[in-house]
């Protein structure tokens, strides 16, 4: 009998930790869905961006506020881990805070001591978030795509992390030999005067079920960051080190059009060359992206990554002008309709079935797309080095070079560079007139 | 005014120094025209051997490939990189941060690698090797702001150089509260300058100029003939062109030079 409890803490553990991994392999096939880049070059720097960036938040404390409160819940979360690995091991073998006798009181009384600190800062950061999102009123906040879910999940977040920081809180008030040993309850010390005149039996299934609610919420709160913009807790990492590392305003330059373009410049070939048997060629390339599956994968992570932050939106001249664009919308829809290819996988044994639509035009609208001025604030913005501007640009390509979609002055625009070396249609014999005028 | 082409040089045995790199607006747009002349005085004030390609420069092809025409882009590009090496071209100067941006870092994958300069590095170095002095007194005390072209600032991180030039003006810059890396565009980028805006509230180049005007300034300095027009017309929108006026970075040198 007494067992019991181990049992059910290991086959819970056990559950919740092999949902979690099954859902990430999803993630990493639904991310592979994307085109191949190559991002294993210049190892160093990618490392240095994944360690200030991800790991050192420095793009982060650019905006003060909400940098410094997403410092204290992730230096909080990242410390108070090593507590959950302690509530594990009791868990597993049925042990009470075995890390005490190993480590000694003083030390232990220390480390749960910074714990509880941590954890109340993390509560009142927790909850100054909630009033930014709900009370405050801030513009970011407030935009068309975050309606519905994407609010809601903002706010599960938070509560989730206000339940989990409270009963830290109340599993350490109402452990009575914790308490009297009267090290490390820096802060619980003030809360357990609450559970006076409890029963002795009182208080230990107090602490008893604020234990096990608290390891539950984990591993509830764990299987969560499937669903939600919290995965980027953990996809951040990846994400900083994959990122464009070249400048800003390089964009790539497509291979396939490459090969095109110097076979029709080649003087020397053949035009009445018999035309290559067309069953044994490769199907030529889509030129540009209309749907997930012809992005490349790091376009895809960066997807998955997307916290929602709006930090993208809020610096994009298009949508301070009041456009329809936002780079946070595009990031959100590639993630959604990703996850929609990728149940459309899971339902059809392993392979997609056209289902009839694609990012273009049922996510995103081309007049979103044409309001980009490319002039890369929302790449700068984002705390994780996300890249909307890369996904813009491949679907412009797609409206341009496949269905030839462009506004009626851009094609005139391309005409004129096209016949006269200039997007205005001037002469090119005319191109040193300014020298000479006075 | 005496702008020697590749095609003269070379007929006469010559290889220049650099070669400037005009673009459409620079050598077609009226505003743009006076940015180009007031940079070759001050090439000609440094004594700088350099030379244009006139009637053999062709558009850079940005315009088409922020539009989204990646065929038209690489066709201008390998046209023109074949001119660019056939004059055996090493170091290119373009007062136009969106050619600026594209022969730096889209054409060496194509073929064409070439040291290339926005003017303001470019005048940053001749002042640097005392070919050049700005005099500090014609402009001095005036109150100046600069708007930083999104292709040579966040494109590729250019933002002291502009800045270093203006100071040494002797004037009075004052920052937006959105520069550098957080600058906001001029509306113009993307291939905008050549289509109307998508609905909103607002163009683009208003809010800027609300940015710049905030300022207070008499001038505006751009170092982007797109960026020029946009301020410029911005200007004209809030009727203010009776006390600010716009400027490349160029003509104010020229101007304080009295060239």
């Amino acid at each position: 009998m007494q067992y019991i409890p181990n049992i059910l803490f290991t086959i819970a553990l056990i559950a919740g930790i092999g949902f979690f991994t099954l859902n990430i392999r999803k993630v990493i096939r639904n991310i592979n869905l994307g085109k191949d880049i190559n991002r294993t070059d210049q190892k160093s720097a990618r490392w240095k961006n994944m360690l200030s960036i991800a790991f050192g938040q420095s793009k982060m404390v650019r905006r003060p506020i909400s940098g410094i409160l997403h410092l204290i819940v992730y230096i909080g979360f990242v410390i108070i881990n090593i507590e959950v690995l302690e509530i594990i091991v009791d868990g597993v073998l049925g042990t009470h805070r075995v890390f005490k006798d190993y480590i000694g009181t003083a030390t232990y009384g220390f480390l749960i001591g910074s714990f509880e600190v941590l954890a109340a800062l993390v509560f009142v950061a927790v909850i100054i978030f909630w009033t930014r999102r709900n009370v405050a009123n801030i513009k970011r906040f407030l935009s068309s795509e975050m309606k519905g879910w994407p609010k809601k999940d903002g706010n599960f977040i938070l509560y989730f992390e206000m339940v989990l920081m409270a009963l830290f809180m109340v599993m350490n008030a109402t452990d009575v030999p914790f308490q009297q040993a009267g090290t490390g309850n820096v802060i619980s010390q003030f809360i357990s005067p609450l559970f006076n005149g409890f029963s002795s039996e009182n208080l230990q299934l107090i602490e008893r079920t604020a234990w096990w609610l608290h390891i539950l919420g984990i591993l509830v709160f764990l299987n969560y960051l499937y669903y939600s913009k919290h995965l980027h807790i953990l996809l951040a990492f990846p994400n900083t080190y994959y990122a464009n590392l070249q400048p800003k305003g390089q964009f790539t330059n497509l291979e396939s059009v490459t090969n095109e373009v110097k076979l029709m410049l080649d003087p020397d070939a053949d035009p009445y060359a018999t035309p290559v048997d067309e069953s044994t060629e490769e199907v030529p390339e889509k030129f540009g992206a209309s749907d997930v599956t012809d992005l490349n994968w790091v376009q895809l992570m960066n997807a998955y990554t997307c916290t929602e932050c709006g930090r993208c939106t809020s610096a994009c001249p298009a949508n301070l002008t009041g456009k329809k664009l936002s780079p946070r919308k595009i990031m959100m829809d590639t993630r959604d309709r990703l996850e929609e290819v990728g149940r459309n996988i899971d339902a059809n044994n392993g392979t997609f079935k056209e289902d009839g639509k694609q990012l273009l035009n049922d996510y995103i609208t081309p007049e979103e797309l044409w309001a980009c001025t490319s002039c890369n604030a929302c790449v700068e913005e984002c705390p994780v080095n996300i890249d909307p501007l890369s996904i813009i640009m491949d679907m412009r390509r797609y409206l341009v070079m496949e269905e030839s979609a462009a506004p009626q002055e851009l094609n005139a625009m391309m005409t004129n560079i096209e016949n006269n070396g200039a997007p205005w249609p001037y002469n090119q014999q005319d191109r040193l007139n300014w020298t000479k005028e006075g | 005014m005496n702008v020697p082409t590749m095609a003269e040089m070379m007929a006469q045995g010559k290889q220049p120094e650099v070669l400037f790199w005009v673009g459409a607006a620079g050598s077609y747009d009226d505003r743009a025209k006076k940015i180009s002349k007031a940079f070759v005085k001050i090439l000609h004030e440094a004594k700088v051997d350099f030379a244009v390609l006139g009637v053999e420069e062709s558009s850079t092809g940005d315009a088409a490939k922020r539009a989204g025409n990646e065929f038209l882009f690489q066709m201008q590009a390998m046209m023109n990189i074949e001119v660019l090496n056939g004059y055996e071209v090493k170091k290119i100067v373009t007062c136009d941060p969106h050619s600026f941006n594209t022969l730096k870092n889209e054409y060496p994958g194509l073929g064409g690698n070439y040291e290339v300069f926005h003017h303001t590095q470019f005048i940053q170095n001749l002042i640097n090797e005392g070919r050049l002095k700005i005099n500090n007194t014609n402009l001095k005390g005036k109150r100046v702001t600069f708007h930083d072209p999104c292709y040579l600032g966040r494109a590729n991180e250019v933002y002291e150089s502009p800045r270093d030039l203006i100071r040494r003006l002797g004037v009075n810059l004052t920052e937006m509260k959105r520069s550098k890396r957080t600058a906001l565009c001029c509306g113009a980028g993307g291939a905008q300058m050549f289509k109307d805006a998508e609905k909103g509230d607002k163009e683009v180049n208003i809010l800027r100029t609300e940015d710049a005007l905030e300022t207070k300034p008499e001038i505006i300095a751009t170092g982007c003939p797109y960026c020029n027009t946009m301020m410029t017309d911005g200007i004209k929108f809030k009727e203010k062109e009776a006390s600010v006026t716009v400027k490349d970075i160029a003509e104010l040198i020229s101007e304080a030079n009295k060239l």
